[in-house]
């Protein structure tokens, strides 16, 4: 039915779809909770931003989550690598994740002032520290990182956390603040009481403008400055999952894939026409403008995704290390199995998420938060 | 590539010390979110505010609690790439799936509902919100199945082999791990320990309410739930918790033979030995009270088997090092050239054992050059900590009984409607508190620390899963989280007594005099009011 070669095409579609999944529903928590200080003036308007996101943030983090647990299965080199090897860039995340959960519960659990305006900073931390910190780490994707693997394919890696700090990776991590800025406010336009609402229609417009000229300069650099890299000699598409089996070629470009295959250009495009659908439709408040965040966030991911293929993790230091596609997947047996899984599950997911949605829909305004006297 | 043992301790103590963490507040979570669900079921077959209010009260304190499960459980989620690289690599294939399916089929469920559990009781019917909550429940409880299924494939790694080429174990039969018998053991008993500690949270905290003769109402109409749920869980860890028992020394014998300080084997039936002090060095424990017959039972249900002791165990490991040398010489043959036909029998008759020669590797670099006294030190290195073993097993088991002998006592007292008659009892549910938390965390390090010194028995030392970190890394996340989740203990634990001292009364949920609670103040412990239409 499904050979080992289109699993793993199925499955990198896959981690793809994770990654949008959780950029498009946690990148606006992120951004609400990174804007809250700036969209919300006071304590009201506090409340009514963190009311939009408070029935739904737990679920959506799901995604990430899920993420995890899946490259786990699906791509276990992948994860192992990763987590490891930039071990403090991910205990930062880490923490950011810790400290949302029990921000969001704590914060109205105490009615003291300062008890509160502490966990809004951890928020404003937690929010902007995983936008920059993963935009960082995709930035790193493209340079290489540093690592190999002997003949145990135990991996060792030679690079410590401020290597992570290219200018390159950082643009990156403007790309994505960017990014999820526009998202996040693009949502409370949409969401929040009016008089958030049109604060966040001012954002979102800079912060759209800010990301689409960063997206492009990425690009240019990433054209002109970055190496790409190629495997060399014949693929083997359906292979032994052991990266050491192949040959990899470092100095072409990262855009080859885009003059094989020109239907890749879809991708950036969608950012950027998202990227002006905001400009244009975010001044409504309606469903508009969230759309055009969306758009972008997706485009991005994908242009990202298109551009790496077939490599998900190149290796800097040995590039016969670099995972790919074909050589760091699970075995046929698994890959099979989670599909069937997903296929089962995702779609319920989907429909019951829609349904959360459904009841909980409705602007969120000052009037409502004040008569509810201290909510959470 | 040498591992420096400072890395695996570090890496250890941060596992242990998270995992723990994370199960303070999962089992109840597990426990409490049926009770819930069982206090709302009444609301809607009898419509009477009260039971509602029993929710959103006991909810308020769920909710937090929740907060801290969630985000202890992320770093489990980290923690296996972070600082098991090479476990992650090695089992991923196996071990990732139910990870995976745990996420897709459990925690998307709990995190989706959770919201509209609080937020919605003015958006939906009360049908529909107890739907939800019955939901959540049944969500945290796959939770829990799927990730018991993931930790037993640990404890008895069946559906598996290892593949030389890619040099992990990969999936030979699905079925196999997900029907796991020790799985199936580990589920009942760890879900019923959840509930147990549901159980006594609500019971202790309600006798606090009868103490003061506050909510007393309130507080009888939970005990009374309290009661029955915790007396079937209570029963059912108890009596299985002899399942797992039985399936440890099915599949784990030398953890048995380590729980019962057994260092010889002795004729069947073995006896139980409720009392002694293992003593490590001599190999033999002092003051032993032992009762006849009850662990050949208990260990093999049968009259006639053996439970192999230490000592045995010891020198059958040394064969199993000895094939796993083979096994591994083979697979360094197969690695230069993967068509040698002998290198392949060789390995298809060993690999079981391959994980045996693996146990050398901490103490040589290359497994093939072992003398026999390299031979001698692996085979020691596989005998737990026996004094730990022995008496955190004890004070589990112990705690068992005694919650068995409260419970049931508490239906009983509930059931002649006498709850408030003795103020020692009340004292007594109160000051048990505790204990549901002692007995599970005990329970973890039998299960854990007794599977040491393998990852996965049989198969990965625990020493070669760790990552290629520094003991400087380590150390720098291991002392955030010490400093962190300690904050976050002292927060958490302040605002469960504030909110379990201001009480239903306190929070305007259901006030003590009047019948019914006025509508606006209710809503406020709702959890963020939705009211909107
Ligand atoms: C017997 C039950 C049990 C056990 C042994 C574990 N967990 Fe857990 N976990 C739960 C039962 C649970 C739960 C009841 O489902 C939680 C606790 C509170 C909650 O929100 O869900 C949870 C939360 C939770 C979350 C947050 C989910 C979310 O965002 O909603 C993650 C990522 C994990 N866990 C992962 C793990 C890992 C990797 C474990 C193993 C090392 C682990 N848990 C042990
Ligand atoms: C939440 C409940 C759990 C608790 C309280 C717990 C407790 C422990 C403890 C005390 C250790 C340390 C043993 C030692 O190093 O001496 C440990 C290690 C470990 N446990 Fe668990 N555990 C739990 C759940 C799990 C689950 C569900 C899994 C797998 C799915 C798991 C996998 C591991 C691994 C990989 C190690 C590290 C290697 C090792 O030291 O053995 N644990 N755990
Ligand atoms: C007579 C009573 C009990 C017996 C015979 C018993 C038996 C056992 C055994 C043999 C294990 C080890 C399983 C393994 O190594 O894989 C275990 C683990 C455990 N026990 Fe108990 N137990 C009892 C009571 C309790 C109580 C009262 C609690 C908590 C309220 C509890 C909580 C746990 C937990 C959380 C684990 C770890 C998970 C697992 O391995 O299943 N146990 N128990």
């Amino acid at each position: 039915m499904f050979d080992y070669e289109t699993l793993r095409v199925i499955w990198w579609a896959l981690l793809g779809a994770l990654l949008i999944g959780f950029a498009l529903m946690d990148g606006f928590d992120f951004g609400i909770a990174a804007l809250l200080r700036v969209l919300g003036r006071d304590e009201d308007e506090r409340r009514v931003l963190l009311e939009t996101i408070e029935p739904t943030w737990e679920g959506n983090q799901v995604w990430f989550v899920l993420g995890g647990g899946a490259s786990f299965a699906a791509w276990p080199l992948l994860y192992a690598t990763a987590f490891s090897g930039m071990y403090f860039a991910l205990a930062l995340v880490l923490l950011a994740f810790i400290l949302r959960p029990v921000g969001f519960n704590f914060r109205g659990k105490m009615h003291d002032p300062r008890w509160r305006d502490l966990w809004d900073w951890v928020l404003v931390g937690s929010g902007v520290v995983v936008m920059l910190v993963s935009g960082v780490g995709f930035g790193n994707l493209f340079l290489g990182l540093p690592f190999r693997f002997d003949g145990d394919l135990r991996m060792s890696w030679q690079g410590g956390f401020f290597d992570l700090l290219h200018p390159f990776a950082l643009l990156a991590g403007l790309v994505s603040v960017a990014m999820l800025l526009t998202h996040g406010a693009c949502w409370a336009a949409l969401k929040a009481d009016h008089a958030v609402a049109a604060r966040a229609v001012r954002v979102a417009r800079v912060a759209a403008l800010a990301y689409a000229v960063l997206y492009v300069l990425a690009g240019i650099w990433l054209a002109y400055g970055v190496p790409g890299y190629a495997v060399v000699g014949p693929v083997v598409a359906d292979g032994v999952a052991n990266p050491l089996y192949k040959q990899v070629a470092v100095g072409g470009s990262w855009f080859a894939g885009y003059l094989l295959h020109p239907w890749f250009w879809i991708a950036p495009v969608l950012a950027l026409v998202g990227a002006v659908q905001v400009q244009w439709q975010v001044g409504r408040r309606g469903l508009g403008g969230f759309l055009g965040s969306g758009a972008m966030v997706a485009g991005t991911i994908l242009s990202n995704g298109f551009a790496l293929f077939p490599f998900l993790l190149p290796s800097s230091l040995d590039p016969r290390s670099s995972l790919t596609i074909w050589d760091a997947s699970s075995s046929r047996a698994t890959l099979l199995l989670m599909l069937a899984a997903t296929a089962v599950f995702l779609p319920l997911i989907v429909l019951y998420t829609g349904w959360v949605y459904r009841v909980m829909r409705g602007r969120v305004t000052l009037e409502h938060v004040r008569g509810n006297g201290h909510g959470y | 590539m040498i591992i420096a043992a400072d890395v695996v301790t570090l890496s250890r103590l941060q596992f242990a010390l998270t995992a723990l963490y994370h199960f303070l507040f999962v089992p109840l979570t597990l426990g409490l979110v049926w009770m819930l669900a069982i206090m709302e079921s009444v609301y809607v077959m009898t419509g009477r505010e009260v039971w509602k209010r029993m929710v959103q009260f006991w909810g308020v304190l769920f909710g937090i609690n929740f907060a801290m499960g969630v985000a202890t459980g992320i770093t489990m989620e980290f923690q296996f790439g972070m600082n098991w690289a090479y476990y992650a690599h090695y089992v991923g294939d196996v071990f990732g799936t139910p990870l995976a399916i745990e996420g897709l089929m459990a925690f998307f469920l709990e995190g989706t509902l959770i919201g509209v559990f609080f937020m919605g009781w003015n958006r939906i019917s009360r049908v529909k919100h107890l739907l939800v909550t019955w939901f959540l429940a049944l969500a945290t409880s796959l939770s829990a199945l799927w990730i018991l299924i993931a930790n037993a494939w640990m404890q008895n790694p069946v559906g598996a082999a290892f593949n030389p080429e890619t040099m992990r174990m990969e999936v030979t039969s699905f079925s196999e791990v997900f029907f796991n018998p020790v799985a199936q053991a580990k589920f009942v008993h760890t879900v019923s320990a959840g509930y147990v500690m549901g159980a006594m949270f609500v019971l202790s905290i309600s006798a606090w309410y009868l103490l003061k003769g506050r909510n007393t109402d309130f507080a009888k109409r939970s005990m009374t739930v309290a009661a029955s749920f915790g007396l079937a869980a209570a029963l059912s860890v108890v009596v299985l918790g002899d399942e797992s028992g039985y399936t440890v020394s099915e599949n784990q014998k030398m953890k048995m033979a380590a729980i019962e300080a057994m260092w010889e084997t002795e004729p069947a039936p073995a006896s139980f030995t409720v009392f002694g002090i293992p003593d490590v060095k001599n190999h033999t424990t002092h003051f032993a009270l032992r009762v006849p017959w009850v662990m050949g039972l208990i260990g093999t249900r049968s009259i006639d088997q053996e439970i192999p002791g230490i000592a045995n165990l010891v020198e059958d490991t040394k064969g199993k090092i000895g094939n796993g040398i083979k096994a591994y010489d083979a697979m360094l043959v197969l690695r230069e050239d993967k068509n040698d036909a002998q290198a392949k029998a060789i390995l298809a008759a060993h690999d079981k054992d391959l994980g045996y020669a693996l146990l050398l590797k901490k103490f040589i670099d290359d497994p093939r050059r072992a003398t026999p006294a390299d031979i001698q030190k692996a085979a020691d290195s596989t005998i737990p900590d026996v004094p730990v073993l022995f008496w955190s097993f004890r004070v589990m088991v112990g705690c068992g009984f005694y919650f068995i002998a409260l419970f049931a006592f508490s239906f009983w007292q509930a059931s002649k409607r006498r709850l408030d008659a003795h103020r020692w009892y009340l004292k007594l549910a109160l000051w048990s508190l505790p204990l549901p938390w002692v007995a599970a965390e005990l329970g973890w390090i039998v299960a854990e620390y007794g599977r040491q010194p393998w990852a996965i028995e049989g198969i990965l030392p625990t020493a070669l899963g760790v990552s290629s970190v520094t003991a400087g890394q380590v150390w720098t996340s291991l002392g955030g989280f010490v400093l962190f989740y300690t904050a976050l203990a002292v927060i958490d634990a302040v605002l469960m007594v504030k909110y379990a001292r201001k009480g239903p009364d306190g929070l305007g949920i259901w006030p003590a005099a009047s019948p019914l609670p006025p509508g606006e103040g209710a809503r406020k412990a709702e959890g963020t009011a939705g009211a909107q239409p």
